[in-house]
């Protein structure tokens, strides 16, 4: 019963976003204030039914309801109760229930924190939204339903969650990353609904700011959060594969900086316009190619749910629709859009613009890596190559090294041009400096120098100082959004310090251990204990001991396991690690391979805790921007401003 | 206002990508695929028996009369879905069903049967996909119908339920045999 009502609430959803999609925008066809208004009580009920919906799925989860298809293939009787809930977005089906009510969440919330915009604006915005919301939600119901039953043949338990996401990395990542990605929608939506006025003014950049960086701050929020899971979880000690499916999430991700740089200069300056528009257009576009990327099986992935190919087709049609349609307004309404201010090759225009160019430029090469495999089949019709981490690191990492300088020098740069000695004058000496005392830590403390990683080091310490100094000169924060500027920006740094130490200086082996037998690796001395049974909740597993010593002193007991699943007699390996902001002690339990002797792999990696501080630095730098004050009493500014266009 | 065609790139740029995703979504449909294998024979192979590891299997056990060969998995939960229509199917038919253990560990896949139960005349061990390949297999369940001389009639991908016995296979099924009883 439950999942029916869960399926009618599903139905009943779909009825109101395309209510939402229509009747708003009929009311500003007509000009009646009476339908323009309606969207928020439309998007209300919209939340709640989808919420419902997804309420009633999670109950079906709980209770072991294995008569419902997707419960059946996703739980089981013995899953802990926190894997039961997570295991409701762990597959296809449910995970996109999860997208959609997110999607009616943001819908909702532009609907209730819309003040500053103009009744017809927001009727236009939420329209927009109503129709992404019909999509989303007759895509659940024609391709995949979430709660078909397997009557009347259904079987007495489930087949497990995949224990890889049985996991707290697992419980949180998914619904971060949806945020971010549907939160794209909203920047989206108020570039259609400004491209249908044909008035692009920069009370249209001003709104699109906050949401344009809360989405954002959201996506990285969730990126980290894989890399991390996929350290400790996939159990060899990598966090970041350049697989296709984090490529999906990482494209919205670097062209949503872009936009955010653009908005900023599109508001302040009135410049990049047009080209705002088509990024705002371009980074919900990746969000939803990322959707189709994963849940269609053209790419083959790790992360890579069921293949159907309906499903497939569906979300293409989708995309057409949309991006296509979204793209054909671009191209027939931008011409009118006339940028106004002049600017120098040293001015902060000039910097946004280099910072864009540099990003889409990126944004491209990974699009192109993770396509290539696709368009090599489709051209030499079923032949297959893979394109790994060597194309990605060749050719992404110099246009990010070229970012990084831009970003260093960029925040100090002023509107429409910038003396020269404040751009350049001043760093030089610090420049020569900073190398030669990288050298000399690195020669201390490392075993080897790395010319690329002190030129990296270099440049990420010149970010943070410059910031510091900053911080210093101006004596106090003069708002959220700088603060917030900061913030992000010294996060990328420490990200980055991270990435390059990490990559440079880590030390691992695999090895044959016995017990008793010890290793020693970048100054640690490692023994293996033992190996004993334990029993989990649903796995029974092999549980290693290992001490961890340096210097004859204790530093920490680590019981890396391998596991079994009982339902699907999944193996897994779960590292175990010492955790520390200078460096991670991290130990895997791989086969047995004799009577008493195992393969370990052990690893020392300095400093990777820094990439996902740094990655949360940022997302935090993203949510602080949103407590500026001008963002609150935009109304007046609005109003003074569409006054100001119309004059 | 004059219409500016550089405005049309974008556009352009995403209708080439929808034209190979499209594409590329042909090649991988795997509905596609039967068409490749259909009426062709099954592929020869020379593969281990589950139960008794000394025994080798050929393409010559196979044939003789109609028959179904079942590709499963322990790390497959579909297969356990449709584990009892296939117990079920051997139980209730005379129709032999082998079993092709693909990408699977001996001794997880032997516990497995024991667990469940059997339904299968002897499974073949494919432990490193190499028949799986050769028979196009995209992912386990998958189900081949052979007719009586070893040449595949037909191909389910995913797993057998009620349904798709009732109103998929067992028609091919009788339709075959009544071929070769003729």
């Amino acid at each position: 019963m439950i999942p029916e009502l869960g399926h009618f609430s599903l139905i009943l959803a779909l009825g109101l976003s395309v209510a939402l999609a229509v009747l708003p925008a009929l009311g500003v066809y007509r000009r009646d204030a009476l339908l323009m208004q309606t969207g928020p009580s439309i998007a209300t009920g919209l939340f709640v039914l989808l919420a419902f919906s997804f309420g009633c799925l999670m109950y079906s989860f709980i209770q072991d309801d294995f008569s419902v298809a997707y419960v059946a293939n996703n739980s089981n009787s013995a899953l802990p109760l926190q894997y039961k809930i997570s295991a409701v977005w762990g597959a296809h089906e449910g995970s996109f229930l999860l997208w959609t009510l997110i999607a009616s969440g943001w819908t909702l919330a532009v609907a209730a924190f819309s003040r500053g915009l103009t009744f017809d604006m927001k009727a236009r915005v939420l329209s927009v939204l109503g129709l992404l919301c019909a999509g989303f939600a007759s895509f659940l119901l024609f391709t995949s339903n979430p709660f078909d039953r397997n009557l009347p043949f259904h079987p007495a338990d489930g087949g497990d969650l995949n224990p890889l996401l049985q996991d707290f990395g697992l419980i949180v990542h998914p619904p971060m990353l949806y945020m971010g990605y549907v939160g794209f929608a909203v920047p989206f939506a108020l570039a259609i609904a400004t491209l249908t006025t044909g008035r692009l003014d920069a009370a249209w950049a001003r709104w699109s700011r906050p949401w344009t960086n809360a989405a954002w701050a959201f996506l990285t929020v969730g990126i980290t959060l894989g890399s991390w899971w996929a350290y400790y979880e996939l159990g060899w000690g990598g966090w970041w594969f350049w697989d296709a499916v984090e490529n999906a999430s990482f494209m919205p991700w670097l062209m949503g900086i872009a936009l955010i740089h653009s908005l900023a200069a599109s508001e302040k300056r009135g410049v990049f316009k047009s080209w705002t528009v088509l990024l705002a257009i371009s980074t919900f576009s990746l969000s939803l190619l990322g959707a189709f990327l994963v849940r269609s099986g053209v790419l083959t992935s790790v992360h890579a749910f069921a293949v159907d190919p309906t499903r497939g087709i569906f979300i293409l049609m989708f995309l057409v629709l949309v991006i296509g349609g979204s793209l054909t307004l671009y191209a027939w309404k931008a011409s009118g859009i006339k940028s106004e201010a002049q600017f120098e090759w040293n001015s902060r225009e000039a910097m946004l613009l280099i910072n864009n160019l540099l990003l889409v430029v990126a944004t491209a090469s990974v699009l192109l890596g993770t396509l290539y495999p696709l368009l090599y089949e489709v051209i030499t019709d079923g032949k297959k190559i893979s394109v790994g981490p060597p194309y990605f690191n060749r050719v992404f990492v110099p246009i990010v090294c070229l970012l990084f300088i831009a970003m260093a020098v960029s925040p100090f740069s002023r509107w429409r041009r910038t003396s020269g000695d404040v751009l350049l004058r001043q760093h030089w000496p610090f420049l020569l400096a900073t190398p030669v005392i990288i050298c000399l830590v690195t020669y201390v403390v490392a075993t080897g120098i790395d010319v690329i990683a002190i030129g990296v080091e270099t440049l990420a310490v010149w970010i943070l100082v410059l910031l510091a100094r900053h911080w210093w000169q101006a004596g106090s924060i003069s708002s959220a959004s700088q603060l917030g500027m900061m913030l992000a920006h010294a996060g990328i740094a420490v990200a980055i310090l991270g990435v390059i130490v990490t990559i440079t200086y880590s030390e691992g082996r695999d090895v044959r251990m016995n017990p008793g037998e010890s290793i020693a690796l970048a100054g640690y001395d490692i023994t293996f204990e033992g190996v004993q049974k334990v029993r989990g909740p649903n796995y029974l597993a092999d549980q290693a001991e290992f001490n961890v010593t340096r210097d004859g002193e204790f530093v920490a007991k680590l019981r890396p396991e391998k596991r079994v699943y009982s339902v699907g007699q999944n193996v897994m390996t779960e590292a175990d690690m010492d955790p520390g902001l200078m460096r991670d002690v991290y130990v895997a339990l791989g086969e047995k391979v004799g009577d008493t002797a195992w393969a370990v792999r052990v690893h020392v990696k300095p400093f990777v805790r820094w990439i996902w501080l740094g990655g949360l630095l940022v997302a935090l730098g993203g949510f602080v921007t949103l407590l500026d004050k001008r963002y609150r009493r935009v109304r007046g500014l609005v109003s003074n401003n569409v006054v100001g266009t119309a004059a | 206002m004059t219409f500016n065609k550089s405005l049309l790139i974008p556009l352009g740029v995403f209708g080439l990508l929808v034209v190979f995703l499209a594409l590329g979504f042909r090649l991988q449909d795997p509905h596609l695929l039967p068409s490749v294998l259909i009426d062709k024979p099954f592929p020869e192979f020379e593969l281990q028996d589950l139960r008794q590891p000394d025994q080798l299997r050929t393409l010559a056990d196979l044939s003789g009369e109609v028959s179904l060969v079942n590709v499963w998995a322990t790390w497959c939960p579909n297969c356990l879905i449709e584990h009892p229509e296939l117990l079920r199917i051997s139980r209730e038919t005379d129709l032999p069903l082998y079993g092709v253990n693909y990408n699977d560990d001996n001794g997880k896949a032997l516990g497995w049967l024991a667990r469940h139960e059997n339904p299968y005349e002897f499974s073949i061990v494919d432990d490193k996909g190499t028949l799986a390949i050769d028979l196009g297999v995209y992912g386990a369940p998958e189900t081949f119908v052979l007719d009586a001389s070893g040449v595949i009639r037909f191909r389910h991908v995913g797993p057998v339920t009620p349904e798709v016995w009732r109103e998929t296979l067992l028609p091919v099924v009788e339709q075959l045999q009544g071929m070769s009883d003729g």
